[in-house]
């Protein structure tokens, strides 16, 4: 395209991009988890934000104690049944866009605790974007989990609703 | 055994039963002893009495209610239930279990909670878990379980996994 030429001879400090990967890039680079440790996997997300791991290089080593203010969700941890409404009513507190990480086997599918207390899978009370696989993860596994939350984020379309089609009604 | 070797063992005695046993014959259904262990199996209709004098006995003094324990024997024995009482008695450093059974039908048992207050939570326990009914409780009502939880996840014919 020659605008972009145009726009660069005439306003050299002038930097064209879509709306879209602007506004995702800025997403992706500060996702702010909600603090949701339940178990033995929140010693290895809190590991995540030492020295040694630092998710800070990902942006997202700001742990919010309030839901108001958090991006992603971590369910570190065996979710029961008890707890899985109060988990919901923090995931529904969390303002729009809002992702989930299920951390380890037993958020995501239970694990061990296959019995009559524990949900049998995080999905089933909110939508779950990335399941990390691990009893606990490694803080390695939980920054590649934020990583490819970052890739899914990408690919959001903040705009427009279903882009293809727009795209193949264009041509 | 305590007294002879002193401070340094510190390890409870069971006390010998036969005593209570005489004294509330009508409620004590028998004695047993296994392991140096002394159980106490008694009747649910007089179990208050017993527990009161357990308590306030000088000479046994079970000011403390260890742990209230829950059993189900199975869907075909009967009597079908049990409820256990670990007593241990700080003053003088000795243990005591009593025991009730309890018929599928009607498995109720009167509280122990004017006894001893730490009975409120831990027979709201075994109600949550077994079904046994605490008559007399002041708030009797599941602890552990959601309060819309169906079925009592500890009795035998209770699946296993799959919820």
């Amino acid at each position: 395209m020659g605008l972009e030429t145009k726009i660069g001879e005439v306003l050299p400090d002038v930097l064209t991009t879509r709306l879209d990967s602007l506004v995702n890039w800025a997403r992706k680079s500060s996702i702010w988890p909600a603090t949701f440790g339940l178990a033995c996997c929140a010693i290895e997300m809190m590991a995540m934000t030492d020295p040694r791991h630092d998710v800070a290089r990902f942006g997202a080593e700001v742990f919010r104690a309030s839901p108001r203010q958090a991006d992603v969700m971590i369910v570190a941890g065996r979710v029961s049944i008890k707890m899985a409404p109060v988990l919901r009513r923090i995931y529904d507190q969390m303002p729009e866009p809002k992702w989930v990480i299920s951390m380890g086997v037993c958020a995501s599918a239970g694990g061990v605790f296959n019995n009559y207390a524990i949900v049998q899978g995080v999905d089933k009370v909110v939508p779950v974007d990335v399941f990390v696989p691990g009893c606990p993860p490694r803080p390695e596994g939980l920054i590649w989990a934020i990583m490819k939350l970052q890739e899914k984020i990408e690919r959001e379309k903040v705009f427009t609703e279903e882009p293809a089609k727009t795209m193949v009604q264009l041509a | 055994m305590a007294e002879e070797t002193g401070s340094r063992n510190i390890v409870p005695r069971y006390i010998d039963a036969s005593p209570i046993g005489a004294r509330f014959a009508e409620t004590v259904v028998e004695i047993t002893e296994a392991l140096g262990e002394v159980t106490v199996v008694a009747r649910p209709e007089g179990l208050v009495g017993l527990m009161t004098y357990l308590r306030d006995e000088p000479t046994l003094r079970f000011n403390y209610l260890s742990d209230i324990g829950g059993l189900d024997l199975g869907e075909f024995a009967s009597p079908r239930f049990a409820v256990s009482y670990q007593l241990y008695s700080l003053d003088h450093n000795h243990r005591l279990r009593v025991k009730v059974f309890l018929d599928e039908e009607d498995p109720v048992v009167p509280t122990v909670c004017g006894i001893w207050k730490t009975a409120n939570w831990l027979e709201r326990e075994i109600y949550d878990m077994f079904g046994v009914t605490f008559e007399g409780h002041p708030d009797l009502r599941r602890i552990l379980m959601p309060a819309d939880y169906e079925g009592h996840p500890l009795r035998k014919d209770f699946p296993l996994k799959g919820y």
